[in-house]
């Protein structure tokens, strides 16, 4: 189509104009970053204890045949911490970066999101596309939640040794996150925690929002988790 | 315009301010600031060579933003501590990432594009310019937060009362005030001819800190 051809009358007097050709995107292109598509982003939040890295350790395990992973972690990392997860077959060096947080683990993950950027920008830049990544929160309390300027989507992770009413007392990482995961079950019979009841009191708080049932000791490849991360993909 | 200075200056800018301790972790890492008297003593010794250095690099970049890039070269002269110059470098590129939502503009886009970021105080200088502040509040911005970031460090580091805290950097007001009065006034000269104060101890401890293992801040 000629770009006259816009499909409107115009009159005699009319002060001469163009239109974009219909067939031609008005947009300027996306940055290029190599692929299709951005990863996701995925944040995993929770308090100290729960087992926020023994997930993102048993995801990055199960996940990363098939899956281009990386890791940003908010908590304390020490080169131990680097060789544990080598060692274990989780994800070498290069895939994980630690940011400091200055004392502030929540700011980092949620006023603040700088550094945490950043460290996903380098990621990128070094190993190229990726298509997940995730991005532990340091251990923090039950207010802790991430930016939406920062992550697509975040798991928040309780455990049932820090008491059965922490569904109940709520709060915005347990109401709001877009998934619940209740750890450490296996260790429900040992804390006196009643399941039945964290579950009542997660879907009271949650509504439609999903809640899973997690041991790794039972289910060392997080499967509920995964095939939700696997859905978003 | 006021109020931009304001939103420029506020701690709570999202500019990865909160996890640099410029200089402070180390020092009290090594045991050579443990009470609000040492704070301030070296508040005072940053204030006065970093700090006007710093504060002066944003006078020139707000009154010029075009030549950011002779600047950026300057500054980097005067930065010789390598675990430092990358600091300043990430700290620019923040604040470019944040001032290209908030102020967008020419210079801000350059300065965001710039390769490996501009320093933090060439990097400040173009973003005071494009939120309307004069090189003159530009300084004064960079002055303070070089005394108030160590300063709220202190806090979370040494858990120092935070009234205290701010009682101090309130008493340098006056000293603040003057460097950048300092500072602006340099800024008037030609690049090479800006303040080279320097703080051997700063850059000799931020290369240690840049070694250890665990670090709370990055710099």
């Amino acid at each position: 189509m000629h770009p006259d051809e816009h499909g409107h009358e115009h009159g005699p007097d009319e002060t001469p104009h163009t239109h974009p050709h219909p067939d031609v995107d008005p947009h300027p292109p996306l940055a290029d970053t190599g692929s299709a598509r951005r990863a996701v982003r995925i944040g995993i939040g929770g308090p100290v204890g729960s087992g926020k890295t023994a997930l993102v350790a048993a995801l990055c395990r199960a996940m990363s045949e098939d899956l281009r992973l990386a890791v940003v972690t908010n908590d304390i990392y020490t080169t131990e911490d680097a060789d544990f997860l080598l060692r274990n077959g989780v994800l070498p060096a290069e895939r994980i970066r630690a940011v400091e947080t200055g004392c502030c683990p929540h700011t980092a993950i949620r006023d603040d999101i700088s550094a945490n950027l950043d460290a996903i920008e380098e990621l990128e830049d070094s190993l190229g596309p990726l298509d997940v990544i995730l991005v532990e929160s340091g251990g923090d309390n039950l207010t802790a939640t991430f930016s939406k300027g920062l992550i697509d989507k975040q798991i928040f992770v309780v455990d049932v040794a820090g008491g059965d009413k922490v569904p109940r007392k709520g709060g915005p990482g347990v109401t709001a996150a877009d998934l619940l995961v209740i750890n450490k079950t296996d260790l429900a019979p040992h804390v006196g925690a009643d399941l039945a009841v964290m579950d009542r009191d997660a879907t009271a708080r949650r509504g439609a929002l999903p809640t899973v049932f997690l041991s790794l000791v039972e289910d060392p490849s997080a499967k509920p988790v995964q095939e939700w991360i696997r859905g978003l993909m | 315009m006021k109020t931009q200075l304001l939103i420029l200056a506020d701690g709570r800018f999202p500019s990865g301010g909160h996890a640099h301790s410029g200089g402070l972790e180390a020092a009290v890492v090594r045991e050579r600031v443990r009470d609000l008297d040492d704070l301030r003593a070296f508040l005072v010794g940053r204030l006065h060579t970093a700090g006007l250095v710093g504060a002066a690099f944003t006078a020139a970049a707000c009154a010029r933003p075009e030549t950011m890039d002779d600047l950026e070269d300057e500054l980097d002269a005067r930065t010789p501590s390598p675990a430092l110059r990358l600091a300043a470098r990430r700290q620019g590129r923040s604040l470019c990432r944040a001032a290209s939502v908030v102020w967008p503009g020419p210079h801000v886009t350059r300065a965001a594009a710039h390769r490996g970021g501009l320093h933090q105080p060439v990097a400040l200088g173009v973003v005071a310019e494009a939120a309307g502040c004069t090189p003159g509040e530009s300084a004064a911005i960079s002055a303070y937060h070089a005394v108030s970031g160590p300063a709220s460090a202190a806090v979370r580091l040494l858990g120092l009362d935070p009234y205290q805290v701010h009682g101090l950097i309130a008493a340098l007001g006056d000293d603040i005030d003057r460097v950048a009065r300092q500072a602006t006034e340099a800024a008037r000269g030609p690049a090479a001819d800006l303040p080279a104060a320097s703080s051997p101890l700063l850059d000799v401890s931020a290369e240690d800190h840049a070694s250890w293992e665990v670090r709370l801040f990055a710099s």
